[in-house]
């Protein structure tokens, strides 16, 4: 076993559950060991530093000396964005010795201190490629996913900046290939691995992320993809959820789902997928799931089912062309007549 | 003694230019910015993904900055349409930090009420509002006060996905509240006195 100091963030507890409780399945099989920081903060996503510089590098730094107090050394993130938000506060703060003491004084506040360069800040996917490695993992496999043709979507905030240099390239990244080839996944060419999802911008310039969601969601289209996945809560956020408002945006009608690349890890060591979060994804990965053999969890479609029978507001599909008929949405066209 | 960045710029110049802007920005910037060694190449531009919504290309940015264009700069919308992917940071010849300067650029736009559209900016600090209230981000309110305030039409839209991540057990109707919360206020308020301008 080895042990991590554990920084979930607050996505983990929320929209990302799935991520939660398929690592804390895998995570003891593959002799991973979690001591989740006692009362850790939010690491301030993108949003803290774009409007005050000290006290964002503070709110990160909390966590910094809470995790140092522990006397471990390794802190293990699976969020992308927080995983970068600490490693860079780590990195700048030593960087620039002046940010350092300035957050060291605000720090003081609170009794607490934190020496730039105490910690390793590592990812999820960084400690399962170099700490546990393929070969543990493909011993572990019992049910390799063959015959799932997966995208392998790395994002943007763990291969870069990468000012620790612990990625394999900032842009076309492997090891998350590496690890879904190791489950026998069939990893489809996917030219969007390390490009953006948006973030913020769903929320705040609809119209930057839409155009960035339809770029992902048709490239893995035209690899012939069955599914993507991801290592980072915003970006199975924002190709998930926000699917349906940019095949609006748009008038397309794809129905590319994508999961936590734990999940899979999950459903490859064994694990029923009503234990590692599947069902909870607003695309469905029923089509996807039914390729290697294995159904959604029950809980999940019914629910699916009752909330068409509420006859929730479903957006128009503005495509003027005739309708494929895989599409389920209603047509803006059928609605005028 | 070792010449500062602007002073090896300065060196090269057989004129006067005013610099102090692109210093002010540089100085704010976590890390050592690196801003004033833009050699205006022009790679960071070529490799944004969504350089195609922003009014100038993080290049052309850098040089309004040395030209010290003030309110062209802070009314700028290509700090808010930055979506931090550090594509440029990696691909910059100089190696500028160029995402932790945006945030810069954001935070001195904030500070100087100068922006055209209020919506970025108050998602950040309503972001920021609910972290120092409870310690944790809380999407279900911010989510809610942001559309309400900035685009009604478009929750309705996106009610129907809103019910179903609280059905799926994805949104938390509740914050969650650290126990460290004194602590944490004390951390902040303590920062909020502090700059990083000049050293
Ligand atoms: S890539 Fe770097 S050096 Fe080139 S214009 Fe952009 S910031 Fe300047
Ligand atoms: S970090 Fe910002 S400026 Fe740089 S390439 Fe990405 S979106 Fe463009």
């Amino acid at each position: 076993m080895s042990d991590y100091i554990f920084y979930p963030g607050c996505a983990m507890e929320s929209n990302a559950k799935a991520y939660y409780d398929s690592l804390m399945e895998i995570a003891q099989p593959l002799g991973i060991n979690l001591q989740e920081i006692d009362d850790w903060n939010c690491c301030g996503a993108t949003e803290y530093v774009g409007i005050n510089l000290i006290p964002a590098y503070s709110l990160i730094a909390r966590n910094l000396a809470l995790a140092a107090k522990t006397g471990q050394k390794t802190v293990l993130s699976p969020c992308s964005a927080c995983y970068l938000n600490l490693a860079k506060a780590d990195y700048y703060m030593a960087e620039r010795p002046a940010l350092g003491e300035k957050v060291n004084e605000a720090l003081a506040a609170g009794n607490l201190q934190y020496t730039p360069g105490s910690l390793d800040i590592r990812h999820l996917l960084d400690v399962l490629i170099n700490d546990i490695g393929l070969d543990t993992l493909k011993a572990k496999v019992v049910r390799p996913l063959k015959g799932l043709r997966v995208a392998p979507y790395t994002g943007c905030m763990v291969p870069r900046p990468d000012y620790n240099k612990r990625w394999s390239d900032p842009e076309h990244p492997t090891e998350l290939i590496d690890v879904l080839k190791a489950i026998g996944a069939e990893v489809v060419a996917f030219p969007g691995g390390a490009t953006c999802c948006g973030g913020h911008m769903t929320q705040i310039g609809p119209d930057t992320a839409y155009e960035l969601i339809r770029r992902l969601i048709s490239s893995a289209e035209k690899s012939k993809a069955d599914i993507m996945v991801t290592v980072c809560p915003m970006c199975q956020l924002n190709v998930d959820a926000y699917q349906g408002e940019t095949n609006s945006h748009y008038g397309t009608d794809y129905e590319m789902p994508i999961v936590f690349f734990s999940q899979l890890v999950g459903l490859a060591l064994g694990f029923p997928p009503e234990k590692l979060g599947f069902g909870s994804e607003i695309t469905s990965t029923e089509k996807a799931l039914s390729r290697i053999g294995m159904d959604i969890p029950e809980a999940a479609i019914t629910e699916g089912k009752q909330r068409q029978q509420e006859g929730l507001p479903m957006p128009l599909c503005m495509r003027k062309t005739a309708k494929t008929p895989e599409c389920k949405r209603p047509c803006a066209e059928e609605a005028k007549a | 003694m070792s010449k500062t960045p602007v002073e090896h710029v300065h060196a090269r110049l057989d004129h006067d230019e005013d610099l102090s802007l692109l210093h002010e920005v540089s100085m704010k910037t976590a890390g050592v910015s690196r801003l004033e060694m833009c050699i205006q190449c022009g790679s960071c531009g070529g490799s944004c993904p969504s350089e195609m919504d922003m009014d100038h290309t993080p290049r052309t940015l850098f040089a309004m900055l040395r030209a010290g264009m003030r309110e062209e700069v802070l009314l700028s919308n290509t700090p808010w349409i930055c979506v931090s992917c550090y594509h440029c940071v990696v691909r910059c010849p100089q190696n500028v930090h160029i995402t932790d300067v945006m945030y810069s650029l954001k935070s001195m736009a904030i500070q100087e009420k100068k922006y055209r559209d209020s919506s970025a900016p108050d998602f950040s600090e309503t972001f920021v509002e609910m972290v120092e209230k409870y310690g944790r981000s809380y999407e279900f309110g911010l989510a809610t006060r942001h559309y309400l305030k900035h685009s009604p039409l478009r929750m309705i839209r996106t009610a129907a996905m809103g019910l179903g991540m609280l059905k799926k057990g994805r949104l938390n109707m509740k914050p969650t509240t650290i126990k460290g919360m004194e602590q944490l206020t004390a951390i902040l308020n303590k920062a909020k006195e502090m700059e990083l301008a000049h050293e």
